[in-house]
């Protein structure tokens, strides 16, 4: 019985940690290259349900697979979230990290507030995107959709990595933060990068929301800022600005949240805080991130 | 003391004298007719979020460093009052006292808390330690939620301590002293490793020690911000001070000018005077924060205030010399 409670957790543990993985991965990829906390991307999530919710009775009225949905989500999201980029972000972007900060902050209280005054505070459910069967192995029960979320987490991290190393753009996205105007001068388009990456990491939280979604099908207008949060505090302790220090902190947050809740459910969110402390304070730079030296 | 620092000590006495006489003489006329008790409340509202809020900007202003769980202390301060003001009911002390003694204990808690907060927090800087502030501000909140004795979910039954006359004067003395250390030795030091940490560091200052002190300090006024919020609602939830009333009270200290308690003030004052004044518009108020927040990062990222400190001997000044110029010609 232990066992199979054990295995359960395990799988839980690891779908919640592959939606957050996916999240962080946004933030580290923004953080990565402008050195800003984006605390508007969880409420990029927020916009891909919403999107969801509104698209799949169409989708499925047009006779399509439900999932198809999650193509228009991404497109909204991306636009969001270089619009965000765009309006917000870039003119305050040599003002200092104080103003960027807070510029965030304010885009995520007004992305929340919006969707409330659009949309209503009161939960929306969204359709069943996945119509999969459980399967039973002995005493574990696996929901397969809970399997699909967690191959497509993995398969979109082996992706981003991809992308990141070995193609053109994907280097690009390394240099800028190093060196901005070595980048220039090798006739990469700073801006256009910065943008990039905007479209891709708030892309991403439409993924996300999918899947997110086909576990728990509700909507509010403040899903995100909560998800963005643990998603965000995944990116920290997996090192921030490393992409497979994402994934290693959003599995990690997934497991301590499931197997926390199952021992003392009142405490989780406690534990997962309490974890952040103690790695930024022993090693501030994330579990695999690089320490940089400070120029005086 | 030299006498015009003596004079210009009694010039505010006096001007913060009249503005209480003011709003104590029109509500005592009943000018508000049936409203007076919920104008007198927004008041009350306004004194303790002043409090908060100029308490914030020490830290954000004056050390130039950012905290995203100040909410916490506030909810320390708030319950640690309550608990004190609970124990002591009926102990055959007057009002006033109970009142007085409740504040000090939610301060001295909240102050407690900041010590032991920042001494690891504050060994990291900027991003980082925002959100280390914010995660132990999640903490407390979640410890509250489980304690019993600070009644698990809801906390009620607290007495109704706080009137607008004492929020008022424990505002003004808050302030009074916020301002003094701030214009004192000390301050000057914090804003010196605001400036640049490593200089200041290079030239003795014990930057750590600073650092914790002010965070002490931001945290003490927090709590009393935070006693007088809990004798005035009576009733409260760990929810109640999540991370939107952290990013809230943040909010307040940057419109009204980072590095400026007039900012913190007046801006304090009228955000929460606004949202009652537009009740119907109450969706869009946090709509409306937001976008006033990026408008200022734009235009004015210091703030709407700035640096800038109002000086009442500065502006009598103004107006006597302006006065004597016209004489003259």
């Amino acid at each position: 019985m232990a066992a199979s409670l054990f295995v359960q957790g395990l799988i839980n543990g690891l779908n919640q940690g592959a939606i957050y993985a996916l999240i962080a991965l946004g933030y580290t990829m923004v953080y990565g290259i402008i050195r800003m906390i984006n605390f508007a991307h969880g409420d990029f999530i927020m916009i891909g349900a919403y999107t969801l919710f509104y698209t799949i009775p169409l989708m499925v009225n047009a006779g399509m697979p439900a999932w198809m949905a999650v193509i228009i989500a991404i497109v909204v999201c991306a636009l969001v979230g270089v619009l965000v980029e765009i309006l917000a972000y870039k003119p305050v972007r040599k003002a200092g990290s104080m103003s960027a900060l807070i510029t965030a902050l304010a885009m995520s209280i007004f992305l929340e507030n919006l969707a409330m005054v659009l949309f209503g505070a009161k939960p929306h459910n969204v359709q069943a995107i996945f119509q999969l069967p459980t399967v039973r192995v002995g005493s574990v029960s696996l929901p397969l959709n809970v399997l699909l979320t967690i191959a497509i987490g993995l398969l979109i991290m082996l992706g981003m990595q991809f992308f990141v190393k070995k193609t053109n753009l994907g280097k690009a996205m390394r240099a800028v933060p190093q060196d901005k105007d070595a980048s220039t001068l090798v006739g990469i388009n700073v801006d256009r990068i910065i943008t990039l990456t905007f479209a891709i990491g708030s892309g991403l939280a439409a993924v996300a929301a999918l899947m997110y979604c086909s576990t728990y099908p509700r909507v509010t207008n403040d899903m995100g800022s909560m998800m963005g949060m643990k998603a965000f505090i995944a990116a920290v302790l997996g090192g921030i600005g490393v992409i497979p220090g994402a994934m290693l902190g959003g599995i990690l947050v997934g497991l301590i949240e499931i197997f926390v809740k199952l021992f003392a459910p009142g405490w989780y969110e406690a534990v997962t805080y309490g974890t952040l402390i103690v790695i930024l304070l022993v090693k501030p730079s994330g579990i695999l991130g690089k320490n940089l030296g400070e120029k005086v | 003391m030299g006498k015009k620092i003596r004079i210009s000590y009694l010039l505010n006495a006096v001007g913060v004298t009249l503005i209480f006489a003011v709003l104590s003489g029109l509500f005592s006329a009943g000018v508000f007719g049936t409203s007076t008790t919920y104008i007198q409340g927004i008041c009350t509202t306004a004194c303790y979020t002043i409090i908060m809020v100029a308490s914030l900007n020490l830290v954000v202003g004056f050390m130039g460093e950012f905290s995203l769980g100040h909410a916490g202390f506030v909810s320390v301060g708030a319950y640690a009052s309550a608990i004190v003001s609970g124990l002591l009911t009926g102990k055959g002390l007057p009002d006033l006292g109970l009142f007085l003694v409740a504040l000090l204990a939610g301060g001295l808690a909240a102050g407690v808390m900041g010590v032991l907060v920042g001494i690891p927090a504050l060994r990291l800087r900027g991003d980082y330690l925002a959100i280390v502030t914010m995660a132990f501000a999640e903490i407390i909140r979640v410890c509250f939620c489980n304690f019993a004795i600070t009644g698990g979910k809801t906390m009620s039954g607290i007495l109704k301590l706080s009137t607008f006359p004492r929020a008022f004067w424990v505002m003004v003395v808050c302030v009074s002293i916020m301002f003094l250390f701030v214009r004192s030795k000390f301050g000057r030091t914090i804003r010196a490793i605001r400036e640049d940490y490593i200089a200041a560091s290079a030239s003795g200052i014990n930057v750590t020690f600073y650092k914790v002190m002010t965070f002490a300090i931001s945290a003490f006024f927090a709590g009393i911000g935070g006693s007088i919020y809990a004798h005035y609602m009576t009733a409260m939830i760990p929810t109640n001070f999540n991370f939107a009333y952290s990013a809230e009270l943040l909010s307040e200290v940057i419109i009204g000018g980072t590095g400026s308690l007039t900012g913190s003030v007046i801006g304090a004052a009228f955000l929460s005077v606004l949202p009652e004044a537009m009740r119907d518009f109450a969706t869009y108020r946090m709509l409306a924060y937001s976008v006033v927040l990026v408008l200022v990062m734009l235009f004015r990222p210091g703030g709407i205030f700035g640096h800038w400190e109002f000086s009442l001997t500065h502006l009598l000044d103004k107006i006597t010399r302006r006065e004597s110029v016209k004489e003259g010609a």
